[in-house]
């Protein structure tokens, strides 16, 4: 396959996973964020049911994962662009902990928020342009947000 | 509240994301991270730009679908504006210095069997739990 075709079909496979995704996380019932906040709320009335959308993304992606992790590339060319790190660092879970302060308090994580877009309702557009500059803020913010984990490390500040 | 339908469209719900990250991983190589895709566009680095938006515009299109379909799959939440907003920094914030969220790492990482990723789910749904509690569930 030439190149061009190549990234005309992995553009096509993208769409059509867009679509998938969005339409799951709906039939799932992660675009009502009072149903979000009832899954995290253990301690007065919790509504597990949406363990069920995790567990069975998990069951269905980890048995194709099996299948595709003996590959040495995907299937319409190019590499696999997948995380190898195993190691657990201060970065990876702060920056956990706010995401999920964050999803608490509104009810929506990154894909139902897009997703819910389609509603035009304001509060949704807010929460979206909101995580859009959330995002980029910590972009912008790397060489500081380095240097308060570095603090935290108890390492000579880098300069 | 419908337990058993809830249940139900919770596991076809699961299982049409699952397929959604397997065609990606398969076929393209890529991990189905929502926050992580969206990001890729903010910062746009030449040839790596349109699967991300052909991606997001089909979380749009497949919202549109869902809401054709039944209409009630959708809500807004309850929390005042001030809510929403800060809550919306906090997941954009957090997600990027946490190099994931519940797609990237509760789905994608953990079906790898990624210690990262578990740690961080694990996290992200204390932290949500410990939110819910002091807020008594605001958002609702």
């Amino acid at each position: 396959m030439s190149a061009g075709a190549s990234s005309r079909a992995q553009g096509a496979v993208a769409l059509v996973s867009g679509v998938l995704f969005g339409a799951g996380l709906a039939l799932a019932g992660m675009t009502r964020p009072e149903k979000v906040i009832g899954f995290l709320n253990f301690f007065r009335g919790w509504d597990p049911s949406l363990i069920f959308v995790m567990a069975s993304a998990i069951v269905v992606h980890a048995t194709a994962w099996r299948l595709i992790k003996g590959r040495t590339s995907p299937l319409l060319g190019g590499r696999f662009m997948v995380p190898t790190r195993r190691d657990l660092d201060a970065r990876l879970l702060v920056g956990a902990a706010i995401f999920g302060v964050g999803w608490g308090l509104g009810g929506f994580c990154p894909g139902p928020g897009i997703a819910s877009l389609v509603t035009s309702a304001p509060s949704v557009m807010l929460f979206v342009v909101a995580m859009l500059a959330g995002n980029y803020a910590a972009a912008r913010a790397e060489p500081v947000i380095e240097r308060a984990l570095a603090r935290g490390r108890g390492d000579a500040p880098p300069r | 509240m419908n337990i058993s339908g809830d249940w139900i469209r919770a596991l076809e719900g699961g299982a049409l994301i699952g397929v959604s990250a397997s065609l990606m991983l398969g076929l393209n190589g890529r991990v189905t991270g929502i926050s992580g895709i969206v990001g890729g566009l903010l910062k746009p680095v030449a040839g790596d730009i349109a699967w991300r938006a052909l991606f997001v515009a089909g979380l749009l299109l497949g919202g549109f679908i869902a809401m054709a379909v039944s209409p009630g799959a959708f809500s807004s939440g309850a929390a005042p504006l001030g809510v929403v907003l800060l809550a919306g920094l906090l997941v954009g914030f957090g997600t990027r210095v946490g190099n994931g969220c519940t797609s990237g790492h509760g789905v994608c990482g953990i079906s790898r069997l990624s210690p990262r990723s578990a740690a961080a789910t694990v996290t992200f749904i204390g932290a949500g739990a410990l939110t819910v509690l002091a807020t008594g569930g605001a958002g609702r």
